[in-house]
């Protein structure tokens, strides 16, 4: 495996452990966000360019956004006064660690019999758009479908409940 | 150790600590922060099993990491905006506080 | 001759990296593509602050800057130096990291952007096959980075004129994305060297831009409209305002960091003028069939600096919008209208070559255009002026 791989894996796992490490909560947004990047890059090392560069898109220029605004609406910069951990933090991390080992043993026993192709693929963004429109056209009407639910709702839950519309 | 087996561990070990993030933390927008890297690192799983596969050109696994991506930035939008919702009605996002269902 | 007057940069580039072994080449061609870029924009960003400074003044009727050099012209360099000199000002509550931080997101985003576009035949640094996607990927990020620098200031008015420059840049993100893609849609790909060969070509002399063509003129009109406010500049500018938010989102900044600051949102106006160019004015192709003899990159860098002249125009000329006016603009006229351009392209490709499509597609952009602008108008009055005066 390359430095390369080392590096950004390394920084991908390092982001994720400082979002939920952190105490301010900007800074844990911020964190999550060089996670976003970090993952980006591993996709873009195997060969999937439309995937990474959506994951920049979408995931860096909107989801990362909306978890600042949403946490600078809920006044998230002042440190809560009981700490930052639950009262039942030891079990989570427990169940993380007992899940972390079950899928780390399952993918290192099965280490012979997964695939591994060697070849790159030639998959250009023609075939994507092809594919689209038609091996997977069902999936992509529900997703405007999904989408479009997605807006109203969020717009209506987040709504001002004396009717105006924020 | 083969190539896909590196990602997959390191997309094993993003998942732990997400789950690790949405069970230890009180706020909720940290929850929501260590769902959106679970969803994220089984999209990883997805696109290392279709470069590594036997069929890359059926495009399956980067089809559903793209439809994955689509419907994670849906959900975070409306998890978001609950979270939003429920910080007006009782003033904090401490989850620790919000244990009972009278408002 | 002519051939390789074009080809003048790309023929450099090989004979230089034709003195290293042949397992560095590849490398030392591209950091060699990647120093010129690096040296080139910052260099024409100079030349752009005293065209801007002497193109406002003789707007507003008076001489810009003309004590340094011949007619101002090196006033960069005074303005440089003034800005390393200064002191660094942090504020002691800011958050160290994040305000160091911000700065250097902006500009190495906005300098990636420049990776994709097509600077003359052959002249590309990186020929992605999704090179349209990979530079608004590079644009979205360079909103984390506003959102860095206003939030860490510790500043009511810097994280004001943060949130309201984040806003806007995702709306106007949206249309953006909207009309570049019905230039995918008639180019049949997202690369950005392909969609100028689509233009390359000559009819009667006259060429193929997409800008000559109904849908690409509103698409272009749109495209302008977006990048304008994508940008921050006038009339789209109240996050930065100077009369309202004293400098919005980049007021806790002093010396070098502004001077990136400066040189990021100059750069970003570049790039977005240059994609413009390659989507909708033909990038580096000729506007004559009998002009081809000039070479490519010069038309390229003309189309670019005449975007620029018309950006600079448009601050000296045009009020400054409101926040509410502005997106109420983006969400309830632009992108209504850049969806039913899609629409229209749609029509346009289905329809085939021919003069019907031509009247049908202009008939429906023109009295959309119109009928919207009514609507949007409905509540203005116009008519001639009344004056009251104080008694």
């Amino acid at each position: 495996m390359s430095v390369v791989f080392y590096l950004v894996a390394a920084l991908t796992i390092a982001g994720g452990l400082a979002a939920v490490l952190l105490k301010n909560l900007v800074h844990a947004a911020l964190a999550v966000t060089v996670a976003f990047l970090g993952l980006a890059l591993l996709f873009l090392s195997l060969d999937a360019q439309f995937a990474g560069f959506a994951q920049i898109l979408v995931y860096i220029g909107a989801v990362a956004i909306l978890i600042v605004f949403a946490i600078l609406l809920t006044r998230g910069s002042d440190l809560p006064k009981d700490g930052v951990f639950s009262r039942t933090w030891l079990i989570g991390l427990a169940i993380a660690a007992a899940v972390f080992s079950v899928l780390g043993w399952a993918v290192l026993r099965s280490g012979p019999v997964l695939p591994n192709q060697s070849a790159v693929p030639t998959v250009t963004v023609h075939d994507i758009g092809v594919a689209l429109v038609r091996r997977y056209v069902l999936p992509l009407e529900i997703v405007a479908l999904l989408l479009t639910a997605a807006t109203i709702g969020a717009v209506i839950v987040a709504m001002h409940e004396k009717g105006g519309s924020q | 150790m083969t190539p896909l087996t590196a990602y997959l561990l390191v997309a094993a070990l993003l998942f732990a600590i997400g789950l690790a993030g949405a069970l230890v933390r009180r706020n909720a927008i940290l929850v929501l922060i260590g769902i959106e890297l679970m969803l994220n690192s089984a999209n990883l799983n997805f696109i290392a099993f279709w470069r590594y596969g036997p069929h890359p050109e059926a495009l399956t696994g980067m089809m559903f990491a793209i439809f994955s991506i689509a419907v994670a930035a849906a959900e975070a939008a409306v998890g978001l905006g609950l979270v939003i919702a429920i910080y007006r009605h009782t003033e904090t996002t401490d989850l620790d506080r919000m244990n009972r269902m009278k408002g | 001759m002519i051939d390789k007057m074009d080809q003048v940069f790309v023929l450099l580039q090989h004979w230089l990296v034709s003195f290293l072994p042949a397992n560095l080449q590849a490398f030392a061609a591209v950091l060699l593509s990647v120093i010129v870029i690096v040296l080139l924009f910052p260099a024409l960003f100079a030349l752009t602050t005293v065209f801007e400074r002497k193109g406002l003044g003789r707007i507003q009727n008076r001489l810009g800057p003309n004590r340094v050099g011949p007619f101002g012209f090196f006033q960069p360099v005074a303005d440089g130096i003034k800005s390393l000199t200064k002191e660094d000002i942090v504020p002691s509550s800011a958050n160290a990291p994040v305000h160091f931080l911000a700065p250097i997101v902006l500009v190495v985003a906005v300098f990636m952007g420049f990776a994709v576009l097509p600077m003359g035949r052959n002249m590309v640094l990186v020929d992605m096959d999704a090179g349209l996607l990979f530079y608004f990927a590079m644009g979205a990020s360079t909103e984390v980075s506003v959102f860095m620098a206003g939030w860490s200031s510790r500043n009511k008015y810097s994280l004001l004129g943060a949130m309201r420059a984040v806003a806007q840049m995702i709306s106007y993100e949206v249309v953006l994305l909207l009309s570049s893609v019905s230039v995918v849609m008639i180019a049949g790909s997202l690369s950005l060297p392909k969609i100028v060969e689509a233009q390359n070509q000559y009819t009667w002399g006259l060429p193929h831009w997409y800008i000559f063509t109904p849908w690409g003129l509103a698409g272009f009109v749109m495209y302008a409209i977006a990048a304008t406010a994508e940008t921050n500049r006038s009339p789209f500018d109240l996050p930065e305002g100077e009369s309202e938010l004293v400098a919005g989102y980049h007021t806790e900044y002093s010396g070098f960091k502004f001077a990136l600051f400066f040189l990021g949102e100059y750069l970003a106006m570049f790039s977005i003028s240059g994609l413009g160019t390659t989507l909708f004015l033909g990038g580096w192709s000729a506007p004559f069939s009998a002009l081809t003899w000039i070479p490519s990159w010069i038309w390229f860098f003309s189309k670019l600096m005449l975007s620029i002249f018309v950006f600079i125009w448009m601050r000296g000329t045009l009020p400054r919008l409101r926040q509410d006016q502005l997106m109420n603009f983006a969400w309830k006229f632009v992108l209504p209208f850049t969806l039913l351009n899609l629409m229209v392209t749609a029509l346009w490709r289905f329809m085939g070559e021919g003069w019907e499509r031509w009247v049908v597609c202009t008939a429906i952009l023109g009295v959309v255009w119109v009928v919207m602008g009514r609507i949007e108008m409905r509540s203005e009055h116009f008519g001639p002026r009344s004056y009251r005066y104080a008694e």
